[in-house]
C-alpha cells in the first residue's frame, strides 16, 4: 500500500487521535495522541490491509535541546512498523511530557516490545504502563540516571561497582 | 655465594624458559579485538609456535589473562573476579587500546583502562592491534616471564 | 522408622527425606568460552532440561548513540565500525545512507556498486566467523581453522581497498573514502577461489556429519509466525521459510542490478540456519563478481599532456601560493592517497560541495578548494542536513540493520539510533531454548550470531 494511503487509513480509523501526519524523504509518519497509541498499534497489526506484523524498532528521542521544541513535550516515543505480508512501512510517534513520562505498553501486541521498552526505560526514563518486568537492559542495576537524556553529560563517571569496591 | 647462586640462577632460568614457552592464556574476549585475537591464534599468524596455542577457558587453569576488548563498568566486577580466581604466577595482557586507556570511548559506560582495576604487565595498543603487534607483545611478555618478574 | 531407599539416601529425593527434588540455577556467562561476546544466560534447570531462562545483556554497552551526538556526522563512522565488528562495512554504508537520505542526495553509480561489492565481502566474512565459531563450540575445531584462514584472504582484500583489516572507517557521507585499487578484480578472483575451496571442504566435513546434524537438527526451532512476531529478520527468518531479504524486496544501492537467489530453509532450526548461511556466502560471492563486471567508470588512467608533478612538490607550490595552472597538472599521488585522486573522487563521491571533501589536488591547488575543506572540517561548520528525521534499513549479515537519524539543522546529529538486527533473536533466546537441554544452548546461541557491539551498542 502507498504510504499516504496508509496514513489516510489510520486517520479514518482513529480520527482526531492522529494529531499530525507528514512525509519526509519517503518516510511516512503519523503523530498519535498518547491515549490512542495502543489502539493505533493494534489496528496497524490486525487490519487486513495494513498488517504490520513486525515491530521493527521502538525508541525515543529527547527534544530538550531541539531548536523550536524546547517548550513542547520533551520526549517522542517512536515506533517503526513493517509489514512482511504487504512490504510497506510506517512510523508512529507519541509525544510524552517531561513529568512522570509514561506510555502504555505494546508487549501484548509484539513480544519484542518487552526488551525494546526496557531499553527506552533504561536510556530515557520513560515508563511503560502494563509492562510485565520493567528493569534496566543495558546498564547495571545500581546505575543512577538515564544516560541518553540530553541533560546527562557523556563524561560523567559513576563509581565502579562490584564486591571489592 | 658462588656455586649455590650459580645453581639457583640456572634453575631460575630453566623455570623461566619452561614457563615462557608454555603459556596457558585465558582469553577474556569482549569486543572487536576478539576478531584479531582469533586471527592471531589461528593458522595464518599462529601463536601455537610460541607454546601459547591452548587457551584454557577457566581461570583456575590459566596463567596469563588476555583482556581482549572494551571493558564496561558492568563487566568490570566480573573481570576483577576472574583475575582473583587465577593462581600465581599470573600475568595480565591489556590487548587493544580500550583496555589500555579506554580507547576513544571517553564516556559514562567504559572503564578508562583496566589498570584502574587490575595490575597489567603488557599493553598492546591498537584498534584492533595487527597480529604482528600482538606477537610482538607476546614476545615481550615472554621476556618478562623468563625474567621471573611479577606484578601483584 | 521405614527403611530408606537407595534413591532417598544418595539423591536426597523422595517421600522419606522430606525434601522434593529442586531445580538447579546455573549461570552461563558473562565470561564464557563461546567466543561470541559477553552475555549472561541465567538458566533454571530440571536435570538437563532447561525450564526457564533469563538473558542479561549490556556488558558491552559503549554509549554508541551518545558518542555519535558529540561530533560531526562523519565522526560517527568509526563508531559504526565497531557495532557489528565482523561486517563493519555494512554498518558504515548504512549509516552514511541514512544521512544521505536526510540530505536528500543521491550517490554516484560507481559508488553504489562499490558499496555492494564491499558489503558482500563483509557479509561473507561475517558468515565465515559465525559458522566457524559455532562449529568450534560443537567440537569441530578444524572447521574453525579453515574458515578463519578463508577470512584472512578476504581481509587482505579489504585491507587493499580500505587500509585496515577490521575497523575500516571506509564509508563517508556522500560516498566512500577512495576508489578501488588497480587489479582488484584479479585479487578478488584469487581470494574467492580459496574461499570456495574452503566452503567445499567444510561441506564435506560437517554438512552430512551425523554428530553435527544430531546436535543441530530440530534444535532451537521457531515457527515463521513467532519469528516475525519477535521482529527477527535475516538468516533466521529465511531459515523459517519467509523470503524476506531487504536486498530483494526493497533494493537499495545497486542490488536491483545484480542477480542472486535468496536461500530459504524450512523448519527454522539451527541446521537450516547453518545451511542458509552457507548458501548466502556463495550468493554473496556471485554478487561481487557481477558487480565488478558491471561497474561503470572503468580504468583510472586519464590522458594528460604535459609533465607529471610529484605530490609533495604540488603541495609545496600550493602552500607557497604558486597556484597558477596548478589544477591542470597531473599528479603522482603518494601511496597512502591511492584511489583518492581527483578523478577517483569524482567517480565515487557525490558532486556536492556541502557534503563531500574536495580532493587534495583542489585543496592545495586553489583557494576555493581550501575554503571548501575548511567549511567541512572546522568546528561549527560541516555537513548540515536540514532539520528532520530519516530511517534507512540495509540488509546486514544478521538481518535488518536500521539507522534512524534525527537532525536539528546543526553540524552534529541530534539523535542516531541503530536498530540492531541481533537484539530480537537474543530476546527470543529464552523462547528458543526452553524445554530443550543445556547442551542445546550452545548451538542455538551460536546460530543466533549475537555480536556484542551491535547488541549493546
Amino acid at each position: 500500500m502507498d504510504g499516504s494511503a496508509i496514513l489516510a487509513r489510520l486517520r479514518g480509523r482513529l480520527g482526531a487521535r492522529v494529531l499530525e501526519t507528514h512525509e519526509h524523504h519517503g518516510d511516512h509518519t503519523a503523530v498519535v495522541a498518547r491515549e490512542g497509541i495502543v489502539d493505533a498499534l493494534s489496528y496497524c497489526r490486525d487490519d487486513a490491509l495494513l498488517r504490520f506484523d513486525m515491530l521493527m524498532d521502538l525508541t525515543a528521542v529527547d527534544y530538550l535541546k531541539f531548536p523550536g521544541r524546547e517548550d513542547g513535550p520533551r520526549f517522542d516515543v517512536v515506533y517503526h512498523l513493517y509489514s512482511v505480508a504487504h512490504n510497506h512501512r510506517v512510523r508512529l510517534k507519541v509525544a510524552v511530557e517531561q513529568d512522570a513520562p509514561s506510555v502504555a505498553t505494546a508487549t501484548g501486541l509484539w513480544p519484542i516490545a518487552n526488551w525494546l521498552e526496557r531499553e527506552v526505560w533504561d536510556m530515557f526514563g520513560i515508563r511503560f504502563e502494563g509492562h510485565p518486568d520493567l528493569r534496566r537492559l543495558l546498564m547495571y542495576e545500581e546505575f543512577v540516571g538515564h544516560p541518553l537524556r540530553k541533560d546527562y553529560p557523556i563524561e560523567r563517571r559513576q563509581p565502579l561497582i562490584g564486591p571489592n569496591v | 655465594m658462588g656455586v649455590g647462586t650459580f645453581f639457583t640462577s640456572k634453575l631460575d632460568e630453566a623455570i623461566g624458559w619452561a614457563r615462557k614457552f608454555s603459556i596457558f592464556q585465558y582469553p577474556f574476549v569482549t569486543a572487536c579485538c576478539g576478531m584479531e585475537y582469533m586471527a592471531t591464534a589461528c593458522s595464518h599468524y599462529d601463536v601455537d609456535r610460541f607454546g601459547a596455542g591452548l587457551p584454557r577457558f577457566s581461570p583456575r587453569q590459566a596463567d596469563v589473562l588476555f583482556v581482549v576488548g572494551t571493558i564496561s563498568h558492568k563487566m568490570a566486577p566480573v573481570l576483577k573476579r576472574i583475575y582473583d580466581q587465577m593462581c600465581e604466577p599470573k600475568w595480565v595482557v591489556a590487548f587493544g587500546v580500550c583496555t589500555c586507556t579506554g580507547g576513544f570511548y571517553d564516556n559514562y559506560a567504559t572503564v578508562q583502562g583496566i589498570d584502574t582495576i587490575i595490575p597489567v604487565d603488557i599493553y598492546i595498543p591498537g584498534c584492533p592491534p595487527r597480529p604482528e603487534s600482538v606477537i610482538d607483545g607476546l614476545m615481550k611478555l615472554q621476556d618478562k616471564i623468563a625474567a621471573g618478574a611479577q606484578r601483584y | 522408622m521405614p527403611e530408606r531407599t537407595a534413591r532417598e539416601l544418595f539423591l536426597g529425593e523422595g517421600p522419606g527425606t522430606g525434601s522434593g527434588s529442586q531445580n538447579l540455577y546455573v549461570n552461563l556467562g558473562p565470561a564464557h568460552p563461546a567466543m561470541h561476546g559477553i552475555i549472561r544466560i541465567f538458566a533454571e534447570l530440571d536435570g538437563e532440561v532447561v525450564v526457564k531462562t533469563d538473558v542479561e545483556i549490556g556488558y558491552l554497552h559503549r554509549a554508541f548513540e551518545k558518542d555519535c551526538e558529540a561530533g560531526p556526522y562523519n565522526n560517527a563512522i568509526p563508531y559504526t565500525d565497531r557495532l557489528n565488528y565482523v561486517s563493519p562495512l555494512i554498518n558504515n554504508f548504512a549509516y552514511a545512507s541514512a544521512v544521505e537520505k536526510l540530505l536528500g542526495i543521491e550517490i554516484t553509480e560507481r559508488c553504489k556498486y562499490i558499496r555492494v561489492v564491499m558489503s558482500e565481502i563483509s557479509r561473507v566474512c561475517d558468515h565465515l566467523t559465525c559458522v566457524g565459531a559455532s562449529a568450534m563450540e560443537l567440537g569441530a575445531f578444524t572447521v574453525f581453522l579453515y574458515m578463519i584462514k578463508a577470512r584472512e584472504f578476504l581481509w587482505e582484500l579489504v585491507e587493499d581497498v580500505t587500509g585496515a583489516r577490521l575497523t575500516i572507517s571506509y564509508g563517508r557521507v556522500g560516498g566512500v573514502k577512495a576508489d578501488l585499487p588497480d587489479g582488484f578484480g584479479i585479487k578478488v578472483r584469487k581470494a574467492f577461489a580459496e574461499v570456495r575451496q574452503v566452503l567445499t571442504e567444510v561441506h564435506t566435513l560437517i554438512t552430512g556429519n551425523r554428530i553435527f546434524m544430531d546436535r543441530m537438527v530440530g534444535v532451537g526451532a521457531l515457527s515463521a509466525e513467532e519469528t516475525i512476531a519477535w521482529g527477527i529478520t535475516g538468516p533466521l527468518l529465511r531459515a523459517a521459510g519467509v523470503p524476506f531479504d531487504l536486498r530483494r524486496v526493497q533494493p537499495y544501492w545497486a542490488y536491483d542490478r545484480v542477480e542472486f537467489e535468496v536461500p530459504l530453509g524450512k523448519n527454522g532450526d539451527n541446521f537450516d540456519r547453518y545451511l542458509v548461511r552457507m548458501a548466502e556466502m556463495e550468493q554473496a560471492m556471485r554478487m561481487v563478481e557481477q558487480a565488478l563486471e558491471r561497474m561503470p567508470g572503468g580504468a583510472i588512467n586519464v590522458d594528460f599532456e604535459g609533465r607529471e608533478i610529484p605530490a609533495d612538490a604540488y603541495v609545496d607550490r600550493g602552500k607557497q601560493g604558486k597556484t597558477e595552472g596548478l589544477l591542470l597538472l597531473p599528479i603522482a599521488l603518494s601511496p597512502n592517497l591511492e584511489g583518492q585522486g581527483r578523478e577517483a573522487q569524482g567517480r565515487v563521491n557525490v558532486a556536492d560541495k556541502k557534503v563531500v571533501m574536495p580532493p587534495k589536488e583542489t585543496t592545495y591547488g586553489s583557494i576555493e578548494g581550501l575554503m571548501n575543506h575548511f567549511m567541512l572540517v572546522m568546528d561549527g561548520y560541516g555537513i548540515r542536513p536540514p532539520a528532520g528525521e530519516a530511517y534507512f534499513a540495509a540488509e546486514g549479515a544478521n538481518g535488518e540493520l536500521g539507522f534512524y537519524v534525527v537532525s536539528d539543522g546543526s553540524d552534529r546529529p541530534y539523535r542516531v539510533r541503530c536498530r540492531p538486527p541481533c537484539l530480537p533473536p537474543v530476546a527470543a533466546l529464552p523462547r528458543m531454548i526452553e524445554g530443550q537441554m543445556v547442551a542445546d544452548i550452545v548451538p542455538t546461541f551460536g546460530s543466533v550470531n549475537m555480536i556484542g557491539g551491535e547488541l549493546d551498542r
